[in-house]
């Protein structure tokens, strides 16, 4: 046994920007033996899902924070070893883990004082409790458009004097309440809110109706709630303040992918067999992208206060799909100008499968100066992606189709042919990037794709 | 306009037919010399020939096998039984050879079956039944059921136009006792479209037949009590309007069905299901069902009464709706 001082485990810092974490499971239950690097819990924050490994060796002495709850940074989440390592058993009378949730709170002092009051707690007691929260007979029996109704207008129907078999609320009932203008338990949010003139002097200013967000209110009938996940919420937030801080623009190009295709047709057994890693189009773009790039260092630039600023490498982010759909992460491969073709397929194939895997390192999904998504996997061909704060662009590509196409013949006369062709989305911040430099960066890189120069990437 | 019973609306339809299309012809125990049991055919041997009114002999099974053969060689057969009842016998030549020969051979079967249906005169249990759930069971026949003079001129002629077999369920309670305005002219009914019999608010009724008017005394003994009623007369139950039905009970939210064949497996269920599938939410209360119980219809006329759905059973169905 261990006999080393108490190591405290604190929830760590995963990435400049991450300022909390949620703890989703620990992998260590408490008088548990762990040993230093050994997995110890699972935490997520807005930027990655991941494990966190032991600091020492000893016994798991103390968790002091549960599986659901969100702490700041540095908060210490449990303690190994120390003086309660030797004795595990007393440490859980001492000190009963706290409950997860509100709700099982109330259970167990419900619980404990049941035990405390009453010697036999009879279910004569429980009954009328019970009885209690049903307000009056019949009451409490809401009808499918009295409910529908009462969620659309946003009234709870038990404030509704009902006049319907054993005082029921009845759809008329529920019309002529909304119609008297009695003041509804709460305004439907999702109305849309009426930008009614108001000519009236500002001195007495109207209530503005948009303004409480909504109360999580009980499920109406067919809807159910399901908790946001602290990437969703991450992610909705991320989105909302790119969308407030960049004037989002998109270009669009549409490329011949005839030679990139072939290309790749002749590179796949051998990329697949000695590397075990496909020569997608993506990478083909990722590859022209970065060597575009180099020329538009504003496009792989940022705004920072008064200044502009570019940079002499392309750290590309590649918008990754997680969870079915329900999530995303942007791992980052780093000094992307560097890498050749192969380079880039191994990069993209690494962090791509280590972020559907949970591996990714704090670190690898930031620092990012340009952004490719890549939705052209579901058929999309075209779209108006969000760019990645603090980029100033973001670059989108989609599917492949086979499309008719007029190209030129030997003779120099046009003629319809069959050609792949993808289109490129460039989504870019405009108080950066103006549509003429966006444009030129299209061209540009259309220009690589098409004309794939094999000795050069 | 002239003012027709129900009886000489159908017989206005079936002449138009005769007169317009030589194709049509009518077969039936007899409906040519006698004028049909119930003198829908009076004096059409005499206007058309005994070729074009043929009476038959008492057999349910060569009258529609006849037909069937007839409309596939390109005639416009209408077909009489003398009762409903009886359509039983030509259950196989209906619902084998007739329903499926367009869906087997490609080849359209014209014919129009009529069916004086419906009790409330102590007709007993071979003279009074409702069988139209029975084949609107049947994919590829249509079932019509009108309820007023107007449309019964207007079905038939539908029904003789239609490339189906169409059974016409007139009712025979209606024949004499309800009239009419009813256009001259020709013109038609469409199939599967319903008919606001009246206008209301409250509670929606669904019905069709002679049960049209028992809601309609119903609603009107409502409208005292300040609830109004809404009406729809079906008109067809197969094809059968299923929006018109769901645009009623989601205004009213409250819908009744009403019918005057047995209630298992009648029509009516399959009505208040698709309202309680397609119109949920908009439901304030259970759909409720009318119909006669499941039993043979009986003789004796106080027995029928209790048997066939009456103005007070409607009531006091609306009622409880209403207080619902």
């Amino acid at each position: 046994m261990a006999t080393t001082e108490a190591i405290d485990v604190v929830m760590p810092q995963m990435g400049v920007s991450v300022s909390e974490g949620t703890i989703t499971k620990w992998l260590k239950q408490q008088g548990e033996q762990v040993e230093a690097d050994e997995p110890l819990l699972e935490i997520s924050t807005d930027k990655v899902d991941t494990e966190v490994p032991s600091p020492g060796s000893g016994v798991l002495s103390q968790i002091l924070v549960e599986e659901g709850q969100t702490v700041e940074v540095g908060t210490k989440l449990a303690v190994i070893g120390g003086d309660g390592a030797g004795a595990a058993a007393p440490t859980e009378e001492e000190a009963p883990p706290e409950p997860a949730t509100q709700a099982a709170a109330d259970e167990s002092m419900a619980a404990a004082s049941e035990g405390v009051g009453d010697v036999a707690p009879s279910t004569q007691e429980q009954q009328p409790q019970q009885a209690q929260q049903q307000p009056q007979n019949g009451k409490t029996f809401v009808s499918p458009v009295v409910a529908k109704i009462a969620s659309e207008h946003g009234v709870d129907p038990s404030q509704v004097q009902g006049t319907g078999r054993g005082g029921r609320v009845t759809k008329k009932d529920i019309l002529n309440f909304i119609e008297s203008g009695a003041q509804p338990a709460q305004v439907a949010p999702a109305a849309p809110a009426q930008p009614e003139a108001q000519p009236q002097a500002p001195a007495a200013p109207a209530p503005k109706a948009a303004a409480p967000p909504p109360a999580p209110s009980a499920a109406q009938p067919g809807e159910t709630f399901e908790p946001m996940t602290a990437m969703r919420k991450g992610i909705a937030e991320h989105m909302r303040c790119s969308l407030d801080t960049s004037a989002h623009v998109t270009s669009a190009i549409e490329v011949d992918m005839s030679r990139v295709s072939a290309i790749r047709g002749k590179l796949k057994k051998e990329y697949q067999q000695s590397y075990g890693v496909n020569p997608t189009y993506l990478i083909f773009v990722a590859r022209a992208a970065a060597e575009t790039l180099r020329e538009y260092p504003w496009i792989n630039g940022e705004i920072r206060g008064d200044q502009i600023v570019t940079r002499s490498y392309v750290n590309l982010g590649f918008a990754v799909e997680l969870q079915d759909g329900k999530g995303l992460i942007v791992p980052v491969v780093k000094n992307a100008e560097t890498l050749n073709l192969l380079g880039m397929a191994k990069a993209v194939t690494d962090i791509a499968q280590r972020a559907r895997y949970k591996k990714l390192l704090p670190d690898e999904v930031q620092g990012g100066t340009f952004t490719i998504m890549n939705p052209g996997g579901y058929g999309t061909f075209h779209g108006t992606p969000v760019i990645s704060q603090p980029q100033a662009a973001i670059l989108g590509t989609y599917a492949v189709v086979k499309r008719p196409w007029v190209v030129q013949d030997e003779l120099g006369e046009d003629v319809i042919a069959i050609r792949p062709v993808m289109n490129l989305t460039l989504t870019y911040d405009h108080r950066l990037v103006d549509g003429a430099l966006a444009g030129r960066f299209l061209r540009d890189l259309r220009e690589k794709l098409e004309n794939w120069d094999e000795s050069a990437y | 306009m002239a003012e027709l019973t129900y009886l000489q609306a159908i017989s206005d339809g079936l002449r138009t037919e005769m007169r317009r299309d030589k194709r049509v012809f009518v077969i039936g125990e007899d409906v040519g010399v006698y004028g049909g049991a119930f003198k829908v055919t009076l004096g059409f041997q005499e206007e058309f020939g005994h070729w074009r009114v043929m009476d038959a002999p008492l057999a349910e099974t060569a009258i529609v096998g006849a037909c069937t053969g007839a409309a596939i060689m390109g005639m416009r057969p209408v077909a009489e039984m003398q009762f409903a009842d009886f359509i039983s016998c030509a259950w196989d030549h209906l619902v084998t050879v007739a329903a499926k020969q367009r869906y087997r051979a490609g080849t359209p079967v014209p014919i129009t079956v009529r069916l004086p249906s419906g009790g409330g005169f102590s007709g007993g249990p071979f003279h009074s039944q409702n069988p139209e759930s029975s084949f609107a069971h049947i994919p590829g026949l249509k079932c019509v059921c009108p309820a007023t003079p107007e449309d019964a001129k207007g079905l038939l002629i539908s029904a003789i136009q239609d490339p189906n077999p169409v059974l016409y369920f007139e009712h025979k309670h209606l024949y004499r006792r309800i009239k009419g305005e009813v256009p001259e002219e020709r013109y038609t009914v469409p199939i599967g479209k319903a008919r606001t019999h009246r206008e209301g608010d409250d509670l929606s009724v669904i019905t069709w037949g002679a049960m049209v008017y028992t809601a309609t005394e119903a609603a009107e003994q409502l409208e005292s009590d300040g609830v109004s009623v809404e009406i729809l007369d079906l008109r067809s139950v197969m094809p059968w309007d299923k929006a018109a039905v769901l645009e009623s009970v989601r205004k009213t939210s409250k819908a009744l069905v009403l019918h005057e064949d047995t209630r298992t497996g009648g029509f009516g269920a399959e009505i208040a299901a698709t309202i309680a599938e397609e119109a949920f939410e908009e439901l304030d209360a259970p759909v409720k069902r009318i119909a006669a119980p499941d039993t043979p219809v009986p003789f004796s006329p106080p027995l029928e009464k209790a048997f066939i759905p009456q103005v007070d059973d409607v009531v006091a169905g609306l009622r409880e709706l209403a207080e619902y």
